[in-house]
C-alpha cells in the first residue's frame, strides 16, 4: 500500500535529467527533459522545461530554493533547504527559500505523511551534487587547476591559497552541463561525516516572522474590491437541500449584501447558504440572522453510540473487511488453543481544530481563477475546483501561504469550494471564512473506530496468534481514491492504508491476521480526515494496550514481553535504505527508554509506569519510537495526572536537530491531549462539541516533564512530524493499569471509566 | 465614529458599534498580526493590549476602545525587537506561528506588572492562550528567558 503511493510519487522524477546552464545573470538549476548535448542553457532560458526548477544562483552568489511543500510550523523549508545546500557547498547565510504557487511544472504538491523529507533527501542530495560538480569544474578552469585540486565548499572553490566564489562563477557564465538520470543516480553523495548542515543547530528561517506579526497566513489575504462571505452550514454533510431562506432578520445589518444558494457541480457542498457583506462581523451576524429550512440529508440522526455500534458488530463478523496481515494460519491456531483472551478498544471521534479556521479568497482575474489559500495538498483539490468551477485545472491557480495549522484538516482543500462558488455567482473577488464552529461542523474528523483484538495462547502459555479486526470511517476511500491499496489476497483499491497502518507492525507472530474494515454508517454521515498520525494513531492505541494485556496474562514484565517479539527475525528484519536493522532498531529504542525512565524503581501508591512502542507512519517509512508514561491515579475522581513522559527516537539521521525536537515534543502533546483531552461525539448526524467553550485541547497547565531523546544515526532519514502521537495514550493506559489495576479501552480515558473499573 | 490610539497613532474607526475590536485592526486599518481564533475569548490569539492590559479583542466592541490606547503585536516594539519577540527567536519557539501573536501579547502584559515571574506565575497567566501546535515548552522557557534579558537591561 505504502510502497505504490511511492511508486505513484517518485517516478517521473527519477527519469529525469538534471540541467544546468547559465540564463542570464543566473545560473539555473533543475530537472528536465533529456536535450541534446549543449542545449541545457537554451531549454533551460527558453523555460522549454516542464519540470521542477529547484534552484537558481544569482550573481551575488544567492542561492533561491524553491519549496513546493506547506509551511505549517515544521519548519520544511529550512530542512529541505539544507538537505540541497550541505550538497552544493554552498554557505547557508546565501541561501533564501520561496514557497511557491501551484503550477503543474512543480509535479505532485502533497504535504503530509511525514513524508517530506523521506521522499526528497535523495533527490536533492542527488541535485546539490550535481551543482557542486559544474561549480567545482567551472571554478578549477577559473583557477587554472586540476578538479582533483579543489574543493567546494561555504560558497567557494578553493585550491590551497587560492579560490573563487560561487558569485564570480555564475557572473562568468558559460555553464551548460546535463546530468542523465543514470549519472545523477552514479553522483557521489557526501558522506554522513564531511556534513556541514544536515544535523547542525540552526534557526528556522520561518520564525523571525511568527515572532513579529508579519508572517501572512491565507486569513491574512485582501484582493481588491473583495466581499467578505461567512457559509451557512447545513445539518447533515451529505444529502441536505435547501427548502426556504428568509433574510429579512439580516437585511438591518449595516453592510449585508445579500445571500447565495450554492449549486456545486462537485457535489463537495450539498445544501449550502452563504451571507455576504462589505465586512467580515456584518457577514457573521447575517449569518446568525438569516434563517434556511433544510431538508436534511439520510443522516439526520446519527450518533456517536451508532457509529460504534456499527463498528463493533462489524469487528464481530468474520466474514467483513478485507485481509492487511495473513501470516501463518490464526484458525488453526484458535482451535489447537489452550486459551484464549480477546478485547475491544474504541476511540471517539476528534477534531482537527486548527487555530486558523477554514478560509479562502477567490478572485477571476484575466481568463485564470486565483484561489488564495493555505493548503496541504494542492494536487488533489484542484481537480475538484475544476469540476466546481467547471474550468480547465489549467485556468486556476492556488496561491500558497503559511497555514495556521495542518494536522491533516488542509490536506483537503474542500474550504476553497464555497469560495469559488460565491466569487463566481457574485462576479466579484470573495474572502470567504469559517468562524470556529463553522469550521468544527465542516471538518473532516479523525472517524471513531472500533478494534477487536482475538489472541491465542498454547499449551506453554506463549501467545500462538492474534486476530486483530478494526474498523472506522476511510478517509482515502472518499477523497483519494487513487490511493487505495490491494489487499493481501489481491482485492485491488480495497484498503485504506491510512486506516489500518500499524496493525502490519514489527512484533513476530507465528500466525496474525488482520482484518481492514469501512464503517459505513461512518462513511456516510461524515468526511472521515487524515488527522495528525492517521490510522497508526487510533491502530497503535489498540495495539500497545493489547500487548499491555497479554503480557499482564502470561505474567510478564510488559518490556520483556516485548522485546521477546521485537527479534528482528523473518519479515521484520528490515531493508536498505529504511528500514535497516528492522525490529531490532524498535527493540533498542525501547531499551534505552526503560533505562532512562526508572522502569523498575518502587513507585509511591497510585503511580505506575506503563510503556508503549511505534514504528511511525508506514511499514516503508519506519520510524522507531518507544515512550514511557509516568502517571498517578486520583481513586476518588478518576484523574489521571501525567507526571512525566519519556521518549526515545530513531529516526535515522536528522536534518534540523531543533526542528527535528520541536516535532517531537508537540506531537508528544497532541497524543497527550487526545489521550486525556480531546475527543467529541456525534450527535444528531454532526458533532457536538464545535468550540474551545466543551472542546479543550491541552493547556499549558497540563503539560508535563518531558524527557526526549534522539539516536544519534547515519541511517536514512525518516518522518518525525507525526509518530510520535502514537505511543503515549497507550503509554499511559498502560500506567494506569500499573497504578491502580483498571483496564481502560476507550480512548480518550475519561475519569468515569477509571472510576468504574476501580468499583468493579 | 470611534476615535483611540493604535500604536500611538490616532485612529477613528468607522465600523459599526458593536464591531469587534479585532476585525477593525485587522480589516480596517489592516494590522494583520492579529489573529482570529475562536471568537468567545477562549484561546487567545487576538490578544492585544488596552491601555496594557490583556484584552480579546474578538469579544471587545471597538466602542470598548474609544479614546483608549491599543497596542498590537505591531507596536509592541519599535524595532520588533522586545526581550519576549528575541528570546521567541532564539529558543525556536513557533511552529505554525499562528497564535503567537497573541501569545506574546499575553506574555509582555505578565512580564510588565510581574518582571520575575515564576514558573506556576507563567502558566497562570498563560493557561487561556491555546497554542495547537502545543509549543507551550518553548513558550514557558521563553518567557523565563525574556524576562531574564529585561532584568539585564535595567
Amino acid at each position: 500500500m505504502a510502497k505504490a503511493i511511492m511508486q505513484d510519487e517518485m517516478p517521473t522524477l527519477s527519469r529525469r535529467s538534471f540541467l544546468i546552464g547559465s540564463v542570464g545573470t543566473v545560473l539555473v538549476m533543475a530537472f528536465g527533459p533529456l536535450v541534446p548535448a549543449g542545449c541545457s542553457r537554451k531549454a533551460l532560458s527558453d523555460r522549454q522545461f516542464s519540470p521542477t526548477v529547484w534552484f537558481e544562483m544569482d550573481a551575488e552568489g544567492t542561492t533561491l530554493i524553491n519549496i513546493a511543500k506547506a509551511e505549517m510550523g515544521q519548519h520544511v523549508g529550512t530542512a529541505l533547504a539544507r538537505v540541497v545546500a550541505d550538497e552544493l557547498g554552498v554557505a547557508w547565510n546565501d541561501v533564501q527559500i520561496k514557497h511557491v504557487d501551484t503550477n503543474p511544472k512543480w509535479g505532485y504538491m502533497v504535504t503530509g505523511g511525514s513524508w517530506s523529507v523521506f521522499k526528497s533527501f535523495k533527490q536533492l542530495s542527488q541535485a546539490g551534487a550535481a551543482g557542486r560538480m559544474v561549480l567545482l569544474e567551472a571554478g578549477a578552469k577559473m583557477l587554472d587547476v586540476s578538479t582533483t585540486d579543489c574543493v567546494a565548499e561555504d560558497s567557494f572553490v578553493i585550491a590551497g591559497s587560492r579560490k573563487v566564489s560561487y558569485a564570480e562563477i555564475v557572473r562568468n557564465g558559460e555553464i551548460d552541463r546535463q546530468f542523465t538520470a543514470e549519472e545523477m543516480e552514479a553522483l557521489p553523495i557526501k558522506p554522513a561525516a564531511d556534513r556541514r548542515l544536515i544535523g547542525k543547530s540552526t534557526k528556522a528561517l520561518d520564525i523571525p516572522q511568527k515572532a513579529t506579526g508579519e508572517a501572512v497566513y491565507g486569513l491574512d489575504v485582501e484582493r481588491p474590491g473583495m466581499v467578505y462571505a461567512r457559509p451557512l452550514i447545513p445539518p447533515t454533510r451529505y444529502g441536505s437541500t435547501v427548502k426556504g431562506v428568509d433574510d429579512g432578520a439580516a437585511k438591518t445589518i449595516d453592510g449585508y449584501i445579500g445571500y447565495e444558494i450554492l449549486e456545486d457541480p462537485s457535489q463537495t457542498l450539498q445544501g449550502w447558504v452563504v451571507a455576504v457583506a462589505d465586512n467580515y462581523w456584518s457577514a457573521q451576524k447575517a449569518a446568525d440572522a438569516i434563517k434556511v429550512v433544510w431538508s436534511p440529508g439520510p443522516t439526520a440522526d446519527v450518533s456517536e453510540e451508532a457509529i460504534w455500534a456499527e463498528g463493533t458488530s462489524l469487528t464481530e463478523d468474520k466474514g467483513s473487511g478485507v485481509l492487511f496481515v495473513e501470516e501463518g494460519n490464526v484458525d488453526a491456531a484458535r482451535s489447537a488453543a489452550s486459551s484464549m483472551h480477546s478485547a475491544t478498544y474504541r476511540t471517539a471521534t476528534a477534531l482537527h481544530f486548527t487555530l486558523e479556521p477554514a478560509n479562502a479568497v477567490a478572485e477571476y482575474a484575466d481568463g485564470i481563477w486565483h484561489i488564495y489559500s493555505g493548503n496541504q495538498w494542492q494536487s488533489l483539490i484542484l481537480p475538484v475546483l475544476s469540476k466546481a468551477l467547471d474550468v480547465p485545472e489549467e485556468q486556476i491557480v492556488i496561491h500558497q501561504y503559511y497555514l495556521g495549522g495542518g494536522f491533516g484538516r488542509r490536506l483537503y482543500g474542500d474550504y476553497m469550494v464555497p469560495a469559488v462558488l460565491t466569487a463566481k455567482a457574485l462576479g466579484k473577488p470573495v474572502k470567504l471564512v469559517f468562524t470556529r464552529s463553522d469550521d468544527s461542523r465542516f471538518d473532516c474528523p479523525r472517524s471513531a473506530s472500533v478494534q477487536r483484538f482475538d489472541a491465542s495462547f498454547d499449551a506453554d502459555g506463549n501467545v500462538s496468534g492474534i486476530e486483530h479486526a478494526a474498523a472506522a470511517g476511510w478517509p482515502t476511500l472518499t477523497m483519494a481514491y487513487f490511493f487505495m491499496g490491494p489487499s493481501v489476497d489481491g482485492k485491488e483499491k480495497s484498503v485504506d492504508g491510512f486506516s489500518i497502518n500499524g496493525a502490519d507492525h514489527w512484533y513476530s507472530l507465528p500466525n496474525h491476521r488482520v482484518r481492514a474494515i469501512n464503517n459505513d454508517l461512518a462513511q456516510r454521515t461524515f468526511l472521515p480526515g487524515w488527522l495528525r498520525s492517521v490510522g497508526p494513531g487510533w491502530i497503535g492505541w489498540g495495539v500497545e494496550s493489547f500487548m499491555d494485556e497479554l503480557a499482564a496474562l502470561t505474567g510478564t514484565d510488559p518490556i520483556e514481553f516485548r522485546l521477546k517479539l521485537l527479534d528482528g527475525a523473518g519479515k521484520n528484519a528490515g531493508k536498505a535504505p529504511e528500514s535497516v536493522g528492522g525490529a531490532k532498531r524498535l527493540a533498542d529504542v525501547l531499551k534505552r527508554v526503560r533505562d532512562k525512565s526508572g522502569w523498575s524503581k518502587e513507585l509511591p501508591a497510585d503511580e505506575g509506569l506503563g510503556v508503549a512502542v511505534a514504528a511511525g507512519q508506514e511499514r516503508t517509512m519506519p520510524t522507531w519510537i518507544a515512550c514511557v508514561a509516568h502517571v498517578k491515579v486520583d481513586r476518588d475522581t478518576g484523574n489521571v495526572d501525567v507526571k512525566r513522559l519519556s521518549l526515545c527516537v530513531d529516526c535515522g539521521s536528522v536534518v534540523h536537530p531543533d526542528g527535528a525536537l520541536a516535532q517531537v515534543q508537540g506531537s508528544t502533546l497532541w497524543g497527550l491531549s487526545l489521550a486525556l483531552h480531546e475527543g467529541t461525539r456525534f450527535e444528531n448526524g454532526e458533532v457536538a462539541d464545535t468550540n474551545l467553550d466543551s472542546y479543550s485541547p491541552l493547556r499549558m497547565q497540563d503539560v508535563p516533564e518531558l524527557d526526549i531523546e534522539f539516536v544519534d544515526s547515519d541511517e536514512f532519514p525518516v518522518g518525525l512530524g507525526e509518530p510520535s502521537v502514537i505511543v503515549v495514550g497507550p503509554a499511559i493506559a498502560n500506567a494506569i493499569y500499573q497504578a491502580v489495576g483498571v483496564r481502560v479501552r476507550d480512548l480518550p480515558i475519561r475519569a468515569q471509566a477509571i472510576k468504574d473499573g476501580l468499583q468493579t | 465614529m470611534i476615535e483611540f490610539m493604535l500604536n500611538g497613532q490616532k485612529v477613528s474607526s468607522q465600523a459599526a458599534e458593536d464591531t469587534p475590536l479585532l476585525w477593525v485592526i485587522r480589516d480596517e486599518f489592516a494590522l494583520k498580526g492579529t489573529k482570529f481564533g475562536c471568537g468567545i475569548a477562549q484561546c487567545g490569539a487576538c490578544t492585544v493590549h488596552l491601555d496594557g492590559e490583556a484584552t480579546r479583542s474578538c469579544v471587545t466592541p471597538v466602542t470598548a476602545a474609544a479614546n483608549r490606547e491599543v497596542t498590537t503585536i505591531e507596536g509592541l516594539d519599535p524595532q520588533n525587537k522586545h526581550p519576549l519577540q528575541l528570546a521567541w527567536i532564539e529558543l525556536q519557539v513557533p511552529q505554525c506561528g499562528y497564535c503567537q501573536s497573541g501569545q506574546i501579547m499575553q506574555a509582555a502584559e505578565l512580564l510588565d506588572k510581574n518582571p520575575n515571574p515564576s514558573d506556576a506565575d507563567i502558566v497562570t497567566h498563560m493557561n487561556g492562550n491555546l497554542c495547537r501546535c502545543m509549543a507551550y515548552p518553548r513558550i514557558k522557557q521563553a518567557i523565563r528567558l525574556a524576562a531574564t534579558m529585561s532584568e539585564g537591561e535595567s
